[in-house]
């Protein structure tokens, strides 16, 4: 098995006759998929639809000086043109920031750029026709003139003199800058007995959800109301965006995501081209379909990722870590991205740095600039895969200074478990964590000894093979901290409304959706525990705005612990109000009365008394027969919105085990481990299979991926064929295994699980390779690695 | 020049006598004429692997096929995979398994572990890696498929040597 | 993205097939297996206005041994190369390589004339024909000639192929008892185009390998013969002592041209590098 079927019973249940939650239950909406019959985006055929694509600038930086339509709209089946300005009389421009993001600056930007496009990819024109091969057709005979600007492309020089400003009113290109500062840093370092420092660079890179993005825009004149079926993780977000950005009531706007291709925070952005797609379907009144293709994806979608940190570490010669130093310079684009904003992820790296370890001195300083490259915002890990790189690197260079085994060095250095609840020295606050605990296991799982020893044989031989490891803490569950407070009105609490059928099956309505994780196989385990029925009575439906209770959806790890959470306060109070039910029927004190297993039963002798079926019947049908003043409530809705800490932390720690050939600079990912603690684990398959997806997603980015620019802000490398993903055949096994520390804020204890994964396997590999480099006094720690940095970093290629 | 051309051809075991664009490829024509929607685009140019269906028993990447180049041949999807029952035990797996997150890539990949399960019975878990390299997938990180992939060879092989599983 | 318009013809004959392209000229593409050809359409980097379909001819089909070569049709696929007796027999070299070409559902179509007419440098049958001195035969309108591998491969995506000609065959020379040849290629991922890769045959004697010939892919405009260190060893046999010399040889004389990711210092390495290793797998 991939999993184990069942964990061990470390934690209390949560549910009187608990049969699901903690085994690994394969997903009911599965089986859909594997049959083919999905219902993607681009599945959906409405009436009349028309399909739309998008001029988008071709240069970094460039005035659009003319738009001549008139042989576009010529072209068969085209149905409009639509430039800035058309668009601009129905929908507002936004400025993204956050007003918790103090000083932090962006210009406003409109849905279809005017007078001026700044990135490669930045939507300019809108043409809609019968079909997309129309549309494309068409698109060859716009007309464009434009005229290049100078552009910004370069991080380092983003603020020198001579780098254009992008947008002249905001005085220079820095969106945000930040510096945190304990006090006793410089003391930390001078009376250390070991500093070791390096300079960490991370390509930017993106996504590459397989379904790209994708929406139908469906205005309705006659209803005047607009409903979008998106791909998209955040459904009431962009309900309430389009709400406002068009004017109109939000009870206009229904938003409807059902399968979703893939989407690792890609698609929780509301896009200039969204709110362009749904301006042309209102100003056309059809519904307008929009899919981006596989090229204008790596142009338009977010990027992410691109840091350059000078990072220092200070230690004592007993092997204790005295601080951290880290100054941060992130390349964003022109704008920063509605309404998450851009300077999100170097906050966090500010945040997190340093995040697992018990020292108390920190510095950091940040700087989050503009730049004429396609915008950046929020992707599957945020700010921690850098933050985990940049920490577990250091500290690796740390214990070979001393002298000291990686693992053990990190063992003495890390939180202790009984130290909590406790503060990291960054000021984040953190509930319960388990890093000793872990740092424990998985010195048993990998056999550290067995590797050690390999190891040392094999380098005899020539075979240069390197263990690394990687402490993380990864931040899920939030609360209103990430956005909330900062004016976005991104919720941070969502809702389950359950129902109990006349047949005795059960239905629940959630807030947060589906994208492949699981989520509607987990509310479905948690569901079926709390009432009490069998789990194949239990339907799930996610993804409407005008069915679902109100929510925030998927995203920072949220899913199971909020949204599970609200699922089982729901069935728990379904459960209830069942024995309310059954109580009035059989005329019997409810405290006698439990629901288990599709029927009401007599607790003391486990005797059926009443089927769901039967009580449903009754309840829906014969109200007659009950006891005046008595009315059955068999709908429940309960809200969750975690409200202990800004955010509850999990931890966990890799390994990698490699073998770099030292001739080619190749690198062979021989294995993986991680041992995660997220609490409850509700499902052990499915998180299991969320760590290993989020594993080969950061080996992307430490091995393969990085989005190429050339110094006029072209992009070199945006095609599948030159922007390296992973594939099977480079991939190793992943060997999960987990420690549970359930989180005291809910009921269920589960905490999130989709990103930790991608937080600490760049870290990992990147201590691999260099562990693996050591005796040749070589390390590589700009990302991705790739043959030619490291044959450079061994002086093989100069 | 977008003159439609009369094609002849069995979809799924069905004989279907259609009109099609030459320029249309052979996924956007089952996609958009058949309504078979179960493939999937995802790059247009042949390297994610999302299109993948069978064209007289062969795998092929659908986008890289004209709909008029299936004229007389007989092409295959997951649709008529999953009715037809042939790759029931590999469906099975990877649901057991969840060798599928998302699904877009699910058709694809079965596809492709189709043509090896009958061309490679005997395949190893590293040839299953590198059969299915062809195939892109963001949500699993392969192993859960190649895990359902091994798991259907070998309850195959039992099979075909007469052990029961 | 959807290809632009194209008219579509598919002749049952070389005659009909030579009369279109006459018609149409430079408006006209010629489509076997497409793998190459509609990811270019789909991207609207080319707009022919016809696509001319040759898999009907039969003239172009089919492997079979005439005389001292291995003819191989152009239409044949790289996966009827991969599992042929025949090509395993009389063409090991081709079934070391064939694996590495993308990935199967290519395979299944992609021809082995498209892929040496296409003349990617980086492409494994083009290093491959080059490695074993191999010939294409053209044929036009006029008749059949015959080009040597080294004269085929022009400049990139350039080859000797005058107008109104294609590649309808090759024909390798047997290969015999005594015969080695060694494929590997360095890539990031399985099935990628390589960053360097490197086709060799050679005679193994007594005294060690003569008449080496390394065909490198991927380094240069076209596939590159590193006929310095062949000619090192024209006169006197290749030993495990003459390993360094012949690595220094290639390395002193490649002259690659770097790509996206990888500098000419680099490719020299690593073409250094696979020269030693397939050397050293042939036992000497």
């Amino acid at each position: 098995m991939n999993a184990p079927e069942r964990l061990p019973a470390a934690l209390p249940d949560v549910a009187a006759d608990q049969r699901y939650i903690g085994v690994a239950v394969p997903r009911p909406g599965a089986r859909r998929l594997v049959e083919g019959r999905g219902s993607y985006v681009d599945d959906i055929r409405l009436p009349r639809m028309a399909h739309v694509v998008y001029w988008r600038s071709p240069v970094a930086h460039c005035r659009i000086v003319r738009i001549d339509r008139d042989y576009a709209r010529l072209m068969p089946g085209v149905l409009g043109v639509f430039d800035g300005a058309d668009v601009a009389r129905i929908c507002a421009p936004w400025v993204a920031t956050l007003g918790h993001l103090a000083g932090m600056k962006s210009a406003p930007q409109h849905a279809l750029a005017l007078e001026r496009a700044c990135w490669q990819g930045e939507p300019v024109v809108a043409i809609v026709a019968e079909t997309r091969v129309q549309a494309e057709d068409a698109l060859q005979y716009l007309q464009v003139e434009w005229e290049a600007l100078p552009a910004a492309t370069h991080m380092e020089t983003a603020l020198a003199a001579e780098t254009p400003v992008i947008h002249p009113e905001l005085g220079d290109n820095l969106c945000f800058t930040r510096a945190l500062d304990t006090g006793g840093v410089d003391d930390a370092f001078a009376r250390a007995d070991v500093v070791a420092e390096a300079t960490f660079h991370f390509g930017r890179h993106t996504g590459v959800t397989l379904e790209p993005r994708c929406q139908i825009a469906d205005w309705n004149p006659g209803e005047q109301r607009l409903t979008v079926y998106h791909s998209q993780q955040a459904p009431h977000m962009m309900q309430d965006l389009y709400a406002r950005q068009f004017g109109l009531a939000e009870s206009a706007v229904r938003v409807i995501c059902k399968d979703v291709g893939g989407s690792f925070g890609i698609k929780v952005h509301a896009y200039p081209d969204d709110f362009a797609t749904v301006a042309v379907a209102m100003l056309l009144k059809r519904p307008v379909k929009f899919v981006a293709d596989r090229l204008e994806s790596f142009t338009s979608d977010i990027h992410a990722r691109e840091h350059r940190i000078h990072g220092r570490i200070a230690a004592s010669k007993a092997g204790d870590i005295l601080a951290f130093e880290i100054d941060d310079l992130t390349g964003i684009g022109p704008y920063s991205m509605f309404p998450r904003t851009s300077a999100i992820e170097g906050n966090q790296v500010v945040n997190l740095t340093g995040g697992p370890y018990k020292h108390q001195q920190y510095r950091a300083q940040l700087k989050v600039v503009f730049l004429n490259k396609t915008p950046t915002c929020q992707y599957r890990g945020v700010g921690h895969p850098i933050a985990c790189a940049v920490t577990e690197g250091l500290v690796d260079l740390a214990a070979a200074k001393l002298g000291f085994d990686p693992l053990a060095f990190r063992q003495r250095n890390v939180i202790p478990d009984d130290a909590y609840p406790t503060s990291g020295a960054s000021g984040i606050r953190l509930e319960g964590l388990s890093h000793e605990e872990c740092l424990r296991r998985i010195d048993t799982l990998i056999d550290y000894p067995a590797l050690l020893a390999e190891q040392a044989v094999l380098r005899e031989q020539g075979v240069h093979r390197g263990i690394g490891f990687a402490a993380l803490i990864e931040l899920t569950n939030p609360g209103a901290a990430f956005y909330g407070v900062g004016g976005a009105r991104i919720a941070a609490q969502d809702g389950a409304t359950i129902r109990l059928e006349p047949t005795g099956g059960v239905t629940v309505m959630v807030s947060v959706g589906e994208q492949g994780q699981g989520s509607e196989g987990i509310f479905a385990q948690i569901a079926a525990d709390a009432v009490g029925v069998a789990m194949d009575k239990v339907r799930v439906v996610t993804g409407d705005t005008d069915v679902t209770p109100y929510g925030g959806g998927t995203w920072a790890s949220r899913g199971a612990g909020i949204g599970g959470e609200a699922v089982l306060q729901a069935g728990l109070a379904l459960q209830q109000n069942i024995l309310r039910v059954a109580a009035a029927i059989l005329q019997r004190d409810i405290a006698e009365l439990a629901v288990r297993r599709d029927a009401v039963i007599d607790m003391a002798t486990g005797a059926s008394l009443m089927p769901l079926a039967e009580l449903g019947r009754v309840a829906y049908f014969r109200p007659d027969t009950l006891p005046p003043g008595f009315t059955p409530e068999l709908m429940v809705t309960r809200h969750y919105a975690q409200r202990d800490y800004p955010f509850i932390f999990t931890n966990g720690v890799q390994a990698s085990y490699v073998e770099v050939d030292t001739e080619t600079g190749f690198v062979k990912l021989l294995k993986h481990w991680a041992v995660e603690d997220c609490g409850r684990v509700v499902n052990p398959m499915l998180v299991d299979e969320q760590m290993r997806g989020a594993i080969v997603q950061g080996i992307g980015g430490a091995l393969y991926e990085e989005c190429l620019y050339d110094d006029h802000g072209q992009l070199l490398n945006g095609s599948m064929a030159d922007y390296l993903v992973p594939m099977s055949g480079e991939m190793p096994d992943i060997v999960v295994a987990h420690v549970q520390t359930p989180t005291k804020s809910s009921q269920l204890g589960a905490k999130g699980a989709g990103e930790a994964g991608t937080a600490g396997a760049p870290a990992a590999v990147m201590n691999a390779i260099n562990n693996a480099l050591r005796p040749f006094d070589a390390a590589v720690f700009s990302q991705p690695f790739t043959p030619e940095k490291i044959l450079r970093a061994l002086g093989k290629v100069t | 020049m977008d003159d439609t051309r009369a094609i002849h051809l069995h979809v799924n075991g069905e004989h279907r006598h259609c009109d099609v664009a030459p320029r249309q490829h052979l996924v956007d024509f089952l996609r958009e004429d058949l309504g078979l929607t179960g493939s999937h685009l995802g790059c247009e140019h042949g390297v994610c692997g999302a299109c993948t269906v069978r064209l007289d028993g062969q795998i092929v990447r659908g986008c890289l096929v004209l709909a008029v180049q299936a004229d007389g041949r007989s092409v295959e999807t997951v649709e008529g995979l999953t009715d037809s029952g042939a790759a029931r035990d590999l469906q099975d797996a990877f649901v057991a398994r969840n060798a599928l997150q998302c699904g877009y890539c699910t058709s694809g990949m079965l596809m492709a572990a189709v043509e090896l399960l009958e061309t490679r019975p005997d395949a190893t878990r590293e040839e299953v890696r590198v059969w299915i390299s062809g195939n892109y997938c963001r949500c699993t990180g392969y192993q859960a498929i190649v895990d359902a992939i091994c798991d259907v060879l070998a309850a195959r092989r039992s099979a075909a040597a007469g052990v029961s599983v | 993205m959807k290809a632009p318009a194209f008219d579509y013809q598919k002749p049952r004959s070389l005659d009909a097939m030579f009369a279109l392209m006459a018609a149409h000229g430079d408006e006209a593409r010629l489509l076997a297996g497409g793998q190459t050809l509609l990811a270019t359409l789909n991207m609207r980097l080319s707009e022919p206005a016809l696509l001319i379909d040759i898999t009907a001819i039969e003239a172009l089909k089919g492997m079979a041994v005439h005389g001292d070569v291995l003819r191989i049709g152009a239409l044949v696929t790289h996966s009827e190369i991969e599992a042929s007796r025949l090509v395993a027999a009389h063409a090991p070299l081709l079934a070391l390589a064939a694996p590495h070409i993308a990935h199967r559902a290519i395979r299944n179509l992609g021809t082995w004339g498209g892929a040496i007419a296409y003349a990617d440098p980086a492409a494994e049958w083009p290093a491959c024909l080059m490695a074993l001195d191999g010939v294409v035969v053209a044929r036009s309108a006029s008749g059949e000639r015959r080009i040597p591998a080294r004269e085929f491969f022009v400049d990139l995506y350039t080859t000797a192929l005058a107008e109104g000609e294609i590649v309808a065959a090759c024909e390798l020379p047997l290969h015999r008892a005594g015969d080695v040849v060694g494929f590997n290629e360095l890539a990031r991922r399985h099935g990628d185009y390589a960053i360097v890769g490197l086709a060799m045959s050679a005679r193994r004697t007594p005294e060690g390998l003569r008449g080496l010939r390394l065909a490198f892919l991927g380094v240069g405009s076209t596939p590159w013969r590193a006929e310095a260190a062949e000619a090192l060893f024209a006169e006197r046999p290749l030993t495990a002592a003459q390993i360094d010399e012949a690595v220094a040889a290639v390395q002193a004389t490649i002259e690659p041209l770097a790509d996206l990711t990888h500098s000419a210092a680099m490719k020299r390495h690593l073409a250094g590098v696979l020269t030693r290793r397939l050397l050293q797998q042939q036992g000497l």
